[in-house]
């Protein structure tokens, strides 16, 4: 007799756990396989948590060394290239074609080894030492903002997920994302592959769901620091800037083609930090002259 | 006003340090290394060979080639092949990859690296587990991601690659100094020939077998051994576009007129002589620790080690006699035990250089103090040594001893010990140690040096520019300044 294949339960990720929607509710997603997966149709109150885990990872992760934020998700794109068959066969039943999975996948690698690499670089670029007229020694440095709330992507199952989750960590910020509707099940394996990839439970959360729905919870709760959307939805996108104003989240609509290699770069990554500038007094006392 | 007692600092204790020696047989080391051109291991065209030795026993470790004139015209060769046919027609995002990959697997094999590192340099296997081999892998897994990057290091230019490096490294960081060397020069894009000090090739030897694992195109980098004439001839070959240099002040003296009137680049990181200054409101015992460290750290075979001490009088008792007190505490001895501070000296020519500085600075008048340890009878060692009243004008207050020698001075005013600390020929590092931020700040813009720590010392990262001004070379290593080096606009 032929062996029956196990199927997965797609849940949902927060602070590290796979747990189902809070709200025990679904949406069925018919494969091309003519299987169907029960996707989680995530609730307000699933976002809430996901943002408690989220503020709750903050403080470490923003305070790993850069280069540790780089080896880390350096390891998300090791994990990745393992996993590669999965992924094929996963945007497959969602209606890739081979090449288009292909491409898919492997933009998602490079593009998580390009942010790895920008980790411990974009500060040397963006920071400065101001030369102001008096005696202090003044410099400005870039500082992650905090928990980013993202709408991904409706348009891609990986590639449009990995382009904004990555540059947002790699800055030292923590994220949730609602992954694309009508293509859930890849966020959620890619959830399995940062859960093993040693990113610390909480910096990236993941929950499935309806735009439609979330959409005004992501950008009215007022402890996210800056909401994303990827879609160009325009009463969508003019909810979320006016209920952004309530805690005056930053807002970036970032309605752009992934799989376009222009679209990736160290602007995705200052977008989402704050400049603070220090003064320190320089002493103004011995030769002023240098004879050497 | 009343005296202040210095106490003694109370590291007393009833343990004594049982040995607690490194493993050494899980290495990896053959009885003869051959020159690695164009991914492969090749006899030297001079078909002669010459030994390793460990500087801590004297024993033999393995035999390395000698190259000639020959093996360096195909080293070039070689990196000129892969430099046309693969390695500057690569997608720059593909050719980070190769680097990650060597960061990775240098990770790997760190501990067999740091064991081989000590056997063969001498050095505490403290040091090269902790600092050497895991600086090196970040060193490659930096630059790694530069290498698609370069466009927005330097904005509105379009950089490009010279060609073939040629790279000729000391023996105080062989590996480390290996990676600073080839993990810039492949990020930006260009080949390399790269030569190990004599006395330290395995570790180099060992990264060529790493750089064989990684797959990385043949010919990119090749790493060929031997002494002085080797590196002489690779600096006069008529393929080589740029010259990197880590040593001596003489040597790079040579090299910048050797390749004088030619479109040959250059950078030279030379020696130093830095001046570790404590002002009177330094954290004292933290001043210390860090003296101690500033100049004993790799036994003193570091450029930019802080050699000569400038103490502010008001607290010069208190720091010397404190300093005396940490220096009997120092584990001088065999440097795979896990509890030596102070390893072997590299050499028995470097030995030498350095009992003959210790009888320079008694003979100027200088008054050595010396840790009353006992050192092995075999083996190159030497004790930590301390010159009191030391002058400006003393040999071993201007001359770099490269060992662990400490020359003290006193001062009295910033004034003074700004002038004190910059007028010498070097200017790679200094140490300032003050509870004053603001000092700091005055010190560091006025003191003639390319690093200056700040109540810390001998602190290195890849993402860290690391260079000297005046007789120290030019140029810099490590972080985005680090790219520079290696391109053309």
């Amino acid at each position: 007799m032929e062996r029956i294949e196990v199927l997965k339960t797609y849940k949902i990720f927060i602070g590290g756990q796979f747990p189902r929607t809070e709200s025990g509710r679904f949406y069925p997603l018919k494969l091309k396989n003519n299987m169907t997966v029960n996707v989680s149709l995530s609730s307000r109150k699933d976002f809430r948590n996901a943002v408690i885990a989220a503020r709750a990872a903050f403080s470490g992760w923003s305070a790993r060394a850069a280069f540790n934020r780089g080896q880390i998700l350096y390891r998300i794109a090791e994990m990745l290239e393992g996993r590669k068959e999965q992924f094929l066969e996963e945007l497959k039943q969602l209606g890739y074609t081979p090449a288009a999975a292909k491409k898919e996948v492997e933009q998602s690698i490079d593009r998580l080894v390009y942010y790895a690499g920008w980790c411990d670089k974009y500060q040397q670029l963006f920071s400065s030492v101001n030369p102001v007229a008096t005696s202090h020694f003044n410099f400005s440095v870039p500082e992650p903002m905090g928990v980013v709330a993202i709408l991904a992507d409706e348009s891609s199952a990986l590639l449009g997920l990995v382009s904004v989750i990555a540059p947002a960590i790699a800055g030292g910020n923590t994220c949730i994302l609602l992954a694309s509707e009508s293509k859930p099940t890849c966020s959620i394996t890619f959830a399995e592959v940062i859960a093993t990839s040693d990113v610390p439970g909480g910096v990236v959360n993941i929950v499935t769901g309806s735009r439609k729905e979330l959409h005004s919870h992501f950008s009215s709760h007022m402890d996210v620091n800056a909401i994303i959307n990827c879609n160009s939805e325009k009463d969508f996108n003019k909810t979320i800037g006016e209920n952004a104003s309530l805690n005056v989240k930053r807002v970036f609509i970032w309605n752009r083609n992934w799989s376009d290699e222009k679209e990736q770069g160290p602007y995705y990554i200052t977008d989402l930090q704050e400049i603070k500038t220090t003064w320190h007094p320089i002493e103004n006392i011995g030769i002023s002259g240098i004879k050497y | 006003m009343a005296k202040k007692e210095v106490k003694k600092l109370e590291y007393f204790t009833d343990w004594k340090y049982a040995p607690s020696p490194e493993a050494t047989d899980h290495i990896r080391l053959q009885k003869q290394y051959d020159l690695f051109i164009n991914g492969k291991f090749v006899k030297p065209n001079s078909g002669k060979y010459f030994d390793t030795i460990n500087p801590a026993t004297e024993e033999k470790i393995s035999s390395i080639a000698e190259a000639n004139d020959k093996d360096v015209d195909s080293a070039v060769k070689a990196a000129r092949g892969a430099y046309d046919k693969t390695w500057s027609k690569m997608p720059a995002k593909e050719r980070a990859k190769y680097i990650y990959r060597i960061a990775r697997l240098i990770q790997e094999r760190a501990r067999e690296l740091s064991v081989i590192e000590t056997l063969d340099g001498g050095k505490s296997i403290r040091e090269s587990r902790d600092i050497d081999v895991p600086l090196a892998a970040n060193h490659f897994f930096y630059y790694a991601g530069w290498a698609d990057k370069l466009e927005y290091a330097f904005p509105n230019r379009n950089p490009k690659s010279l060609g073939v490096a040629g790279q000729v490294i000391p023996w105080n960081f062989p590996l480390l100094m290996a990676a600073w060397k080839i993990a810039p020069a492949l990020a930006t894009g260009n080949t390399v020939v790269l030569k190990p000090a004599e006395t330290t090739s395995l570790t180099a030897l060992k990264l060529a077998e790493i750089i064989q694992e990684s797959g990385l195109p043949d010919g990119v980098v090749n790493i060929i051994t031997g002494h002085g004439p080797v590196g002489a001839s690779m600096v006069n070959h008529k393929d080589i576009n740029k010259i990197a240099f880590t040593g001596s002040t003489n040597v790079g003296k040579w090299i910048q007129k050797a390749i004088a009137g030619t479109d040959k680049k250059l950078t030279l990181e030379l020696g130093g002589k830095a001046a570790n200054i404590i002002f009177e409101d330094a954290p004292i015992n933290q001043a210390v620790e860090g003296i101690i460290n500033g100049i004993f750290f790799n036994q003193g075979h570091v450029c930019c080690a802080g050699s000569r001490l400038f103490v502010q009088e008001s607290v010069a008792e208190e720091v010397i006699k404190k300093l005396k007190d940490r220096l009997e505490t120092l584990i001088v001895g065999d440097p795979l035990d896990k509890n030596t501070d102070i390893g072997a000296i590299n050499s028995k020519m470097q030995l030498n250089k350095i009992n003959q500085y210790l009888k320079i600075g008694v003979n100027d008048g200088a008054e050595m103090y010396q840790s009353s340890c006992s050192i092995p009878k075999k083996g190159f060692f030497v004790r930590p040594t301390l010159f009191l009243n030391t002058s400006q004008s003393h040999r071993i207050s201007q001359e770099e001893i490269f060992g662990p020698v400490l020359a003290i001075q006193t001062f009295r005013t910033i004034e003074e010990v700004i002038e004190k600390a910059n007028n010498i020929p070097y200017g790679l590092s200094a140490g300032v140690w003050t509870d004053k931020g603001s000092r700091i700040f005055n010190l560091t813009s006025k003191l003639r040096a390319g690093v200056v720590w700040a109540n810390t010392y001998n602190k290195f990262d890849p993402t860290s520019p690391f260079g000297g001004y005046k007789e120290s070379g030019f140029g810099r290593e490590g972080g985005l300044h680090g790219l520079m080096p290696y391109l053309k606009f």
